[in-house]
């Protein structure tokens, strides 16, 4: 299976996820770190999408390099069954000759990444951050330890996979008109066993994975009952809103909030952290923010030492200054 | 039923991380050991779910691959109320080899839900519970922040990437769990320890997989520049700082 005569031709292959038959920015992020890839390897950028996409969608993949989409839509894909998405994926990495494989390190991406490493035998590098440090051998960098070091991780086989942390790689625009080919599946019916009940789509306010800005209390917020310039200022911003462990923990916000080495890990460019003192279990989740802003009473909190704009003050009397001076930005 | 979780032994998590060998080793020395946090939610839940009668779980095991030196782990593990263990006695490289290790425990045992937390808190990884299902070809079910059995049928409620799901899969399969499936890991009580020194470790010889990759140095995060600070008497400036200086709204 994994010889090299076998292979027709070389590529790198993506899987351009899509949610509701739409792409976001990560699905480009992953073409345009794709392409770099195939751009080291000589070779060329294919995505695999599955489930119902428009053509004039798939055809945007093209904007960021995308060379080839092969378009996988059938009846039993329509949620994710982490074993018939796999079978997909690697059908095509097979058919395309794909060298290296790059998906998404999200909920998705992680249930699926796995599965076809051990499927294709092939070396799997997960929440990489950047390009391979070097193509022979095929290293790459990820972080460990919950943020506190990089490793640099050898993937050893042919085929190697990548899973790209979010926002860690900037769209480039490399326009080009790609083939769209409609992928003949063989698909067992019986093999897929995830049978979804009910789904509840986040309502309301942005996605934390997909915010731009996110804005996060802590224990420092002393209630539920003071969310509400947090709420407010996070409208102002488009942003989302966030919590440390104790506030989930306390009930004062939903657990889907928390941020920290055990709950969300994020990448935004902006972080408010407010009245959360920074211990490392916070930090872990949120290192890899561009910018963050702490906002605490307590000049020698940790928090401080992550932060490049701070302000030492109580948060009840800062963020209402903070609305004001959005509102006003806003109105010019 | 019964249900099998999988284990991993990480540094504390308030850890001060050091590397030797010219950064291509962790230093251990001084290293407190503990159950993966994703690991310790997993085994709770699984106890929860066995004290409740109305689940039939008649049996919580749990399983681990790594050397003798991890046993503590382990007996902690069998201290909170796990009834017996598995330990896979080799040193894996990569999480290929852990699950390739693991999935020799679950084909010698009869386990109807195999549990594995989310990612380790050490390399981070995310892979062992995925792989562990596609080396024994079973379904898996990935952020899994709710777990209940109804009926002899596992229900699941799991984190997609926009929303929630709840969903079904039959038994065996294996359930790659996160926060929120259970509220605080349970603790070990002094009763519990001393029933732990008598629940049997089985040790498995496996021939144990190939690793597939190899970690060949570590580096520290980059140093991020000095706070700037604001008066929080004039607040409003901090805006026009991000929007004119970071230039991030």
């Amino acid at each position: 299976m994994r010889t090299e005569k076998n292979y027709k031709h070389m590529s790198v292959l993506i899987y351009a996820e899509n949610w509701d038959g739409k792409f976001k920015k990560l699905t480009f992020e992953l073409a345009s770190y794709g392409a770099e890839v195939a751009e080291l390897l000589g070779t060329n950028l294919v995505a695999v999408s599955i489930g119902k996409v428009e053509e004039s969608e798939l055809k945007k993949l093209g904007n960021y390099g995308v060379k080839k989409v092969v378009a996988a839509d059938h009846e039993l894909l329509k949620h994710l069954d982490s074993k018939a998405y796999t079978s997909v994926i690697a059908q095509a990495a097979q058919k395309e000759g794909a060298k290296v494989i790059v998906i998404a390190s999200n909920n998705a991406g992680k249930s699926i990444a796995p599965r076809l490493s051990v499927k294709l035998k092939a070396a799997l590098g997960s929440g990489v951050n950047k390009l391979p440090l070097s193509t022979e051998p095929f290293v790459v960098s990820k972080k460990v330890f919950s943020g506190n070091a990089f490793a640099h991780l050898s993937l050893n086989t042919d085929v190697k996979i990548i899973t790209l942390m979010q926002n860690s790689f900037d769209l480039a625009e490399k326009v080009v008109e790609p083939v769209i080919e409609n992928f003949a599946l063989e698909l067992d019916g019986a093999a897929v066993k995830t049978v979804v009940k009910d789904v509840q789509k986040h309502e309301g306010n942005i996605l934390l994975s997909d915010a731009e800005i996110v804005i996060s209390g802590g224990r420092g917020m002393k209630s539920a009952d003071n969310w509400q310039p947090i709420l407010e200022l996070a409208e102002l911003l488009n942003a989302a809103t966030a919590c440390s462990r104790p506030v989930s923990d306390e009930g004062w916000r939903p657990h889907e909030e928390h941020t920290g080495q055990t709950g969300k890990i994020i990448a935004p460019n902006l972080y408010f952290a407010i009245g959360i003192s920074g211990a490392t279990q916070h930090l872990a989740g949120v290192s890899s923010s561009k910018y963050i802003v702490a906002i605490n009473p307590d000049k020698s909190a940790p928090i401080f030492e992550a932060a490049q704009y701070g302000i030492v003050g109580d948060a009840m009397k800062v963020l209402p200054k903070l609305v004001e001076a959005v509102k006003e930005i806003k109105n010019k | 039923m019964n249900i099998l979780v999988c284990i991993s032994n990480v540094p504390d998590t308030t850890t001060k991380v050091k590397f030797s060998d010219n950064n291509t080793r962790l230093d251990t020395a001084g290293i407190q050991w503990v159950i993966n946090p994703w690991d310790e939610l997993s085994l709770t839940r699984a106890l929860e779910l066995k004290d409740d009668a109305s689940s039939a779980v008649k049996q919580v095991s749990v399983a681990h691959v790594g050397p003798v030196s991890s046993e503590p782990t382990i007996r902690k593990a069998l201290a909170i109320g796990a009834d017996n263990a598995y330990r896979v006695n080799i040193e894996p490289a990569d999480a290929f080899q852990v699950a390739a290790a693991l999935a020799e425990v679950v084909k010698a045992g009869q386990f109807d839900v195999i549990l594995c937390g989310i990612e380790s808190s050490d390399y981070n990884g995310s892979n062992v519970g995925s792989m562990l299902a596609e080396f024994l070809d079973l379904p898996s079910v990935s952020a899994i922040s709710n777990l209940k059995i109804e009926g002899g049928q596992a229900v699941i409620t799991r984190e997609i990437d926009g929303g929630k799901e709840i969903v079904t899969v039959p038994s065996p399969f294996v359930g790659v769990v996160q926060k929120g499936i259970a509220k605080e890991p349970r603790i070990a009580a002094m009763r519990g320890i001393m029933m732990a020194r008598s629940k049997p470790i089985t040790i498995v010889e496996a021939p144990g997989a190939e690793a597939l990759s190899s970690f060949i140095g570590f580096e520290p995060p980059q140093p991020r520049a000095a706070c700037k600070f604001v008066d929080p008497e004039n607040a409003g400036q901090l805006i026009e700082m991000l929007q004119n200086e970071a230039k991030v709204i």
